[in-house]
C-alpha cells in the first residue's frame, strides 16, 4: 500500500466526491442562469451583461436556487428506490391499460375532441400560433419524422421542399411574374405542390442516396441553401428577395355553397387538423407495413438490408420523396394561409429547428413528432407573452440548444419514444449496436 | 452446372482484387474457396451476390448472367448470401431477422421457419430475444437462419467459422453438411481449410485475386502445397 499523496488530498477528495461535484455543477447552473436573464450587454460596454448579473445582489438568489437544486437531486438520490417504487405505483395503471388497443384508440380520440374543441374558445393570437407555429410545424415534424426517424437518413435542407411547396402553390394560383396555363383554386393545388416537392426529392434523391450517411447530409444542406438563394435571385420567376404576394385563400365553390377561408386563423386550423390526421393515419399504416420494416432494416445495417433482398435505394428514396412532399404540402398551405412567401424565411436554422423537434418528441415516434413540436413551438410564444425572468425572444436558440443538450444526457430517446428506438438505446448502451440517428449507413463497408 | 464464373475482374478502383477466375459449381455440391486475408474470396461472394459489379467477364447463375444485376433481383433468383461478420440485424429479434430473410417472399414462411429452428434448436428457444444478445455461435447460427430464410437454391456462405471456439465451429459445419443434404448447393468460403475441406466436394485456392488449384477436396487436402500453406505444416520432407 501506498500513502495517499498529502499535497492537496482534502481538495482532490472533494473533486472526486460524486456530491461535491453534483452540487458545484448545480451552482455553475445558476451562475449561467443569472448571466441568460440579467441585463444585456452593448456594444460599448460588451461585458455588462457579465458584471450586471454577476456582480449584482440578484446572483445570490440564483446560488441559492443551485443549493436548492442540488439539496433536492441529493434527496432524490438518498431515497432513490422509494422514489421509483413510488413513480411506478402511480404509473402502474397507464402502463398496464395503454398497451391495449380500445384504451389508445379512447385516449386518441379524447385527445382530437380536444383539438377540436378548445381551439374556439383561444383569442385571436393564439389561434394564429395554433396554424404558424404549431399545425405547420407539427406536419412539417411527422414528415421529416419519415425521413430521420424511420429511414435513418439525415436530411438538412428539408425546408426547400417547403419552399417548392409554397411556390408551387403560388405558381398555380397566379400569384408569381410567370403565369401558369390556367389558374387553378389551392385546393386543386395542393396535389400539384406535393407532386411538385416529391419530383424535386426523388431528383435529389435518386442519385445522392446511393451515397451514404454524412454525404447525404451535405448534399441536403447544400440543397436548401441553393433553392433559397435561387428563389431570391430568380426575379423574373419567384419574385425575388421581396417574395411573392398575394396567393389566394382556400375557397370552395360548390353545388351553391361559397366558402371563403379567409384572413381568421381558425378555419385554417380545422383544415390543417384535417390533413394531419389524415396524414398521421396514413404514416402510422405505412409504419406497419412491409415498407416500413425495410426502412428499420436500412436503418439498421444497410449491407445485411441488401443481403436480405431489399431494395435498398428504392426505399430511401421512398422515405425521401414522402419526407418531401409532407414538406411541400405544409409549404403550400402555409403560402396560401399568409398568402406570402419570402425567401428570407427559408432558412437552413428552420431545417434544423423542425429536425430538433423531431429529436426532442422522439425519432421514429409519430405521438413524439407531434408533442414535439407542439410543445417546442408553443414554449417560445407563451415566453414571450408570459417572459419568465426576463425571457428575451431573440435568446430562444441558446434555451432549445440548452434543452437538447439536457435531453440527450437524461433521455436521448425522445419525450415519446418509439418503443423500438427505445429498445435501441438501451441495447446501444449495453454496447448493442449503436443508437445514432445514421446507425444504417455508418457500417463499415467492405 | 447451377453457376459459373468466367474470367472474371472486379477492381476497387486502379486496385484488381480479382483477375479473372473461373469457377463452377453443380447443382448439390458444397464447392470451398480457400485462401488468406485479401485473396480475395470475400469479393468473389460479393460479385455473385450482386453487392459488386465486375470490369469483366461472366457470372451465369443457372443460364442467367447476373454479373451486373442488383442484389435483391440476384436474390429473387435464388441465391442467398449470408456475409462475412455475420450482419445480423443487432435490435431485431431473432424472428425479425428469420422474417427480414424472408422478406422477397409473398405467403406463408412457418414450414421454413420451423425448419430453421429444426436446424439451430436454440434460435427457436431465443425468438424474442434481440439479436445483439446472442453469442457469437448462436449469432452465426441466426445469419445462417436468416439466408436459408428466402428459400435458395445457392447458399454462400461467408467465413461462418470466424471467431468461434473450435466446438462451435464443428457445431456449425454439421450444420451445413445437413443444409446440403436438403438439396441446397453451398459455395463456402473459409479461412479454415481443414474443416472446409472435410465438408465440402471440391475446393478452389484463391492466391492474390488468382486462382491457383482447383481439385476435389480429398486430394488438395492430401496437397503438399495446401498442407504447407493453409494447414499450418511444414513441408513433407522429400526422401
Amino acid at each position: 500500500m501506498t500513502a495517499a499523496p498529502r499535497r492537496g488530498s482534502a481538495l482532490r477528495r472533494l473533486w472526486t466526491s460524486e456530491d461535491a461535484r453534483r452540487g458545484f455543477a448545480c451552482v455553475v447552473g445558476g451562475l449561467v442562469l443569472a448571466v441568460m436573464t440579467g441585463p444585456e450587454g452593448s456594444s460599448t460596454a460588451p461585458t455588462s451583461g457579465f458584471t450586471g448579473s454577476l456582480f449584482h445582489a440578484r446572483v445570490i438568489g440564483f446560488i441559492v436556487f443551485g443549493l436548492v437544486l442540488w439539496g433536492l437531486i441529493t434527496v432524490r438520490r438518498r431515497y432513490a428506490t422509494q422514489v421509483r417504487a413510488f413513480s411506478d405505483k402511480v404509473t402502474a395503471a397507464p402502463r398496464r391499460l395503454l398497451p391495449d388497443k380500445r384504451v389508445r384508440a379512447v385516449v386518441y380520440l379524447a385527445v382530437l375532441a380536444f383539438a377540436i374543441a378548445y381551439p374556439a374558445t383561444l383569442n385571436s393570437f393564439w389561434q394564429e400560433v395554433l396554424v404558424d407555429q404549431i399545425g405547420v410545424y407539427v406536419l412539417l415534424a411527422i414528415g421529416l419524422n419519415v425521413v430521420v426517424g424511420y429511414a435513418g437518413l439525415l436530411d438538412l435542407g428539408y425546408i426547400a421542399f417547403f419552399a417548392i411547396g409554397a411556390y408551387s402553390a403560388a405558381y398555380w394560383t397566379g400569384a408569381l411574374p410567370i403565369h401558369p396555363p390556367f389558374h387553378l383554386n389551392p385546393f386543386y393545388a395542393i396535389p400539384l405542390a406535393i407532386i411538385a416537392a416529391m419530383l424535386a426529392g426523388v431528383v435529389l434523391g435518386a442519385p445522392t442516396l446511393r451515397l451514404r450517411g454524412d454525404y447525404l447530409a451535405i448534399v441536403t444542406l447544400g440543397f436548401g441553401e441553393i433553392i433559397q438563394i435561387v428563389a431570391t435571385n430568380l426575379q423574373g420567376v419567384t419574385g425575388g428577395a421581396q417574395g411573392v404576394i398575394g396567393i389566394p385563400h382556400f375557397s370552395i365553390h360548390l353545388l351553391g355553397i361559397h366558402y371563403d377561408w379567409g384572413i381568421n386563423s381558425l378555419p385554417y386550423y380545422y383544415l390543417l387538423l384535417g390533413f394531419v390526421v389524415l396524414v398521421l393515419f396514413g404514416f402510422h399504416f405505412l409504419e406497419n407495413s412491409r415498407v416500413g420494416r425495410a426502412w428499420v432494416a436500412i436503418r439498421e445495417d444497410e449491407v445485411a438490408a441488401e443481403s436480405s433482398g431489399i431494395n435498398v435505394l428504392k426505399y430511401k428514396v421512398m422515405a425521401f420523396a414522402i419526407g418531401a412532399s409532407t414538406s411541400g404540402f405544409a409549404g403550400m398551405l402555409e403560402a396560401s394561409k399568409i398568402s406570402f412567401v419570402e425567401p428570407a424565411d427559408l432558412t437552413v436554422q428552420l431545417s434544423i429547428l423542425i429536425l430538433v423537434l423531431v429529436i426532442f418528441g422522439g425519432m421514429g415516434s409519430l405521438p413524439g413528432a407531434v408533442v414535439g413540436a407542439a410543445v417546442l413551438q408553443w414554449l417560445p410564444q407563451y415566453l414571450r407573452v408570459h417572459p419568465l425572468l426576463g425571457f428575451q425572444q431573440q435568446d430562444i436558440y441558446i434555451y432549445l440548444g440548452a434543452l437538447l443538450v439536457v435531453m440527450m444526457i437524461f433521455r436521448p430517446e425522445g419525450i415519446i419514444p418509439s418503443r423500438r428506438r427505445k429498445r435501441e438505446i438501451g441495447l446501444a448502451e449495453h454496447g448493442v449496436g449503436h443508437a445514432d440517428a445514421l446507425s444504417g449507413q455508418s457500417g463499415p463497408v467492405a | 452446372m447451377l453457376l459459373e464464373l468466367e474470367d472474371l475482374e472486379v477492381r476497387y478502383g486502379a486496385i484488381p482484387a480479382l483477375k479473372g477466375i473461373g469457377l463452377e459449381i453443380a447443382q448439390g455440391e458444397i464447392v470451398t474457396l480457400l485462401g488468406a486475408n485479401g485473396a480475395g474470396k470475400t469479393t468473389t461472394l460479393r460479385s455473385i451476390s450482386g453487392l459488386h459489379h465486375p470490369t469483366r467477364g461472366r457470372i451465369v447463375f443457372d443460364g442467367t448472367d447476373i454479373a451486373t444485376m442488383a442484389p435483391h433481383d440476384v436474390m429473387a433468383l435464388g441465391v442467398s448470401h449470408s456475409p462475412e461478420g455475420r450482419r445480423i440485424f443487432g435490435r431485431m429479434s431473432v424472428m425479425e431477422n428469420l422474417e427480414m430473410g424472408a422478406y422477397r417472399r409473398r405467403g406463408a414462411i412457418r414450414k421454413d421457419l420451423d425448419r430453421v429452428f429444426e436446424l439451430f434448436p436454440v434460435l427457436g428457444e431465443r425468438k424474442r430475444q434481440p439479436g445483439g444478445t446472442l453469442s457469437g455461435g448462436e449469432q452465426q447460427m441466426l445469419a445462417i437462419g436468416r439466408a436459408l430464410m428466402s428459400e435458395p437454391r445457392l447458399l454462400l456462405l461467408d467465413e461462418p467459422s470466424m471467431g468461434l471456439a473450435p466446438l462451435i465451429v464443428r457445431e456449425i459445419f454439421s450444420i451445413i453438411r445437413q443444409i446440403r443434404e436438403t438439396g441446397t448447393t453451398i459455395l463456402l468460403v473459409e479461412q479454415n481449410a481443414t474443416q472446409a475441406l472435410r465438408l465440402a466436394d471440391r475446393g478452389y485456392v484463391l492466391e492474390n485475386g488468382a486462382i491457383v488449384m482447383a481439385d476435389e477436396a480429398r486430394r488438395l487436402l492430401q496437397d503438399p502445397r495446401v498442407r504447407e500453406a493453409y494447414l499450418g505444416e511444414a513441408a513433407a520432407p522429400s526422401t
